[in-house]
């Protein structure tokens, strides 16, 4: 893995990052914090924003031609939803891993790691460790 | 279940400190607590007659999950109902829409016809307890099924006595749990105030809710003049469908968060008070007391809790819980030390509880009024916010042509407000970041967490296939014929603007109409919002 951010010099285009709320839940605070801070490191946004469907996310995916996934949940849908992703994703043949951000309590970590999930923030989480988290989650970093 | 200190009418209760010292109601000149413009408080002698309702939140899993979590908090002293909705009640879907997998029951109790909210509230009997709602898109159709029930159990409507949240404004700013575009969704609110109004004067038909203004990342200024602009926008609304200012501004009512700094919590509250009053008499043309009397419910911040030393929380909730009583609250609920984890569980739902009593009822705050007034700095700090706030509404007069209503909608629709809350909920995450603003337990003070420790709600799969068969038996057991003639209705007046929809709402749930069908009915005529994103 690269620790260089990707707009320092190293010539490769920046990470590009698809950021959703999938599900019912509103809360967006923790995702357009998330949204900025990998702006500031250098990195691409696609912020789709609220109401999104695993449809619509691959969508985006493919159009954006995006490293990474982050969804946000913070309704304790993340069981159902997060595994619910990663497979849609694998479905549609593309090799994009998911980070989930919002509440998940530890005990939920394995189960996420095990569905394929690629990382899991949860509140508090620092903008050094966002961006390290989408860094070791992308494939091409 | 209101909380009466001294039952003995006429005879004098004397408050003593600890130590014996007799005490005062209120300390210092100007114009007293009671009196306008009301910065004291909106009462003479506040909890020296009635102590704050102890109002707890609580909504998980099923209606029957939920009412024995209400059971539960009345016993332990709980003078309040509050309901929490799940995600899919919320965004008025049936727990059986393909939208509502994995959320339903989740992060609140699920609801999808009247049936649910007679197991909700069964064995409680509601025309003794104080009932709140925390829903606002489908808010005219729970309140529809909270009468439908009642009448059901022998109480009539007007005896009921609650709150429905209902405040769809801050939705398009803050949580975004809306349904529909904001002008259709500003006529069902002024729906509801008007028929509360006229036959519920027990009711508070909508809550003017900071509290997730605050959650998404306001600042305390912003919180406060972003929600009683809405405030003036709904009187704006409701006047002009020809409701005369004092019939339905005394019921109104508002929702705070309380946050950590503590004197710009208390100055937040005595600053809010004092600008409704000057604009309800000076603007609106108010005359009644009670329309100038901005009563309010807090809730501490949700945000503030911390996933890292959780039980650090219960000194943060108890310092928070504190401002909004030196701020002279009318009901507070206290957060659940687990909540930045889970849904609070039993035993942090109680401490919670427990925190607020031990404010009530060893502290001493409670024996004297406004206790902080006349603090330089608290009384500073009242003008300061109230300056910051006349800014806003001035801004949004401009945006408006001197229409507060008109202005919050071309603040909603370009994305001002969402745009404000977000840059403030930044630059916050980077003062943390930078170390700027130590939060204990997560950038400074990290020894000592123990995930060991935690026990945690958890709400399972069983909950949403129980609810998904709960509602298959609704809809078996149903007249279909009643419930499509029913909902036929509901667009029909829906359809026109000077009908007020709620009696043809209340027809459809009597009938066991469901949540999502009827916003689904609904949606047919206002059609739905895709806001303007902002980052």
């Amino acid at each position: 893995m690269d620790n260089d951010t990707p707009d320092q010099g190293s010539g490769e285009a920046p990470v590009r990052v698809v950021l959703a709320k999938l599900g019912l839940d509103g809360h967006d605070r923790g995702l357009k914090v998330v949204a900025r801070m990998l702006r500031d490191a250098g990195m691409e946004v696609v912020y789709l924003g609220l109401r999104q469907t695993t449809e619509t996310i691959i969508d985006a995916v493919e159009q954006e031609d995006a490293d990474v996934v982050g969804i946000s949940m913070l309704n304790a849908g993340h069981l159902t939803l997060g595994p619910r992703m990663v497979e849609a994703l694998s479905q549609a043949g593309l090799d994009v891993p998911v980070i989930i951000g919002g509440i998940v309590p530890d005990d939920d970590r394995p189960a996420m790691a095990a569905a394929g999930v690629a990382g899991v923030l949860g509140p508090g989480a620092s903008a050094e460790e966002v961006v390290a988290c989408v860094q070791a989650a992308c494939r091409r970093c | 279940m209101k909380t009466e200190r001294n039952p003995e009418e006429g005879e004098k209760q004397q408050f003593r400190t600890l130590s014996g010292i007799p005490v005062e109601a209120v300390y210092g000149d100007g114009p007293a607590p009671g009196e306008f413009p009301y910065t004291r408080g909106v009462h003479a002698d506040m909890y020296r007659s009635r102590l704050w309702t102890m109002r707890m939140f609580a909504g998980f899993g099923t209606a029957q999950d939920t009412n024995a979590r209400f059971h539960e908090l009345l016993k332990a002293g709980g003078t309040g109902l509050s309901t929490a909705f799940d995600m899919p009640t919320l965004m008025g879907r049936d727990s059986d829409h393909e939208w509502a997998i994995g959320e339903v029951g989740r992060a609140g109790v699920a609801v999808d016809s009247v049936e649910d909210v007679a197991d909700l509230f069964a064995g409680i009997d509601l025309s003794a307890v104080s009932t709140s709602m925390t829903i606002n898109g489908p808010a005219p159709i729970l309140l529809a099924m909270y009468i439908a029930v009642a009448e059901e159990q022998g109480v009539d409507r007007s005896h009921l006595s609650g709150t429905l949240q209902n405040d769809i404004l801050k939705e398009y700013q803050a949580q975004k749990e809306y349904l529909f575009p904001p002008r259709p969704s500003v006529r069902l609110v002024t729906d509801v105030i008007r028929f509360t109004a006229a036959e519920m004067p027990r009711w508070n038909p909508v809550s003017i809710s900071g509290y997730h203004i605050r959650e998404a990342g306001s600042t305390a200024a912003q919180e406060l003049a972003f929600t009683l602009a809405n405030g003036f926008a709904y009187v704006e609304a409701a006047i002009a469908t020809g409701l005369a200012v004092d019939d339905f501004v005394p019921r109104l009512s508002f929702f705070f968060n309380s946050h950590l700094d503590f004197f710009e919590e208390v100055g937040k509250f005595r600053a809010a008070r004092r600008i409704w009053a000057r604009w309800m008499r000076d603007r609106y043309g108010a005359t009644d007391e009670r329309s100038l009397k901005l009563r309010f419910h807090t809730q501490t911040a949700g945000v503030s809790l911390t996933a890292q030393q959780p039980e650090v929380n219960v000194a943060r909730v108890a310092l928070q819980a504190l401002a909004g009583v030196l701020g002279g609250t009318q009901s507070l609920h206290t957060d659940s030390f687990d909540e930045a984890l889970a849904l609070p569980s039993d035993d942090a739902a109680r401490i919670a509880l427990r925190t607020q009593q031990v404010i009530a009822h060893e502290t001493g705050v409670a024996n004297v009024v406004d206790p902080l007034g006349g603090s330089a700095y608290v009384e500073w700090m009242t003008d300061e916010l109230e300056r910051r706030a006349e800014e806003v509404f001035t801004h949004l007069e401009d945006l408006g042509s001197g229409s507060l209503l008109e202005g919050v909608h071309a603040g909603i629709e370009s994305g001002w407000f969402a745009g404000e809350i977000a840059d403030a909920a930044y630059r916050y995450e980077r003062e943390v970041n930078a170390g700027e603003r130590i939060v204990v337990g997560v950038n400074a003070f990290i020894e000592g967490d123990d995930p060991e420790a935690r026990r945690l709600l958890r709400i399972g799969q069983d909950t949403e296939d129980l609810q998904r068969k709960r509602l298959d038996i609704v809809r078996q057991h149903r007249d279909d014929e009643a419930v499509a003639a029913a909902l036929a209705q509901v667009v029909a007046d829906a359809s026109d603007s000077t009908t007020n929809v709620v009696p043809s709402l209340l027809d459809a749930v009597r009938v066991r109409a469901t949540l999502g069908e009827i916003v689904d009915a609904l949606e047919g005529v206002f059609g739905t919002w895709v806001e303007k994103s902002v980052i």
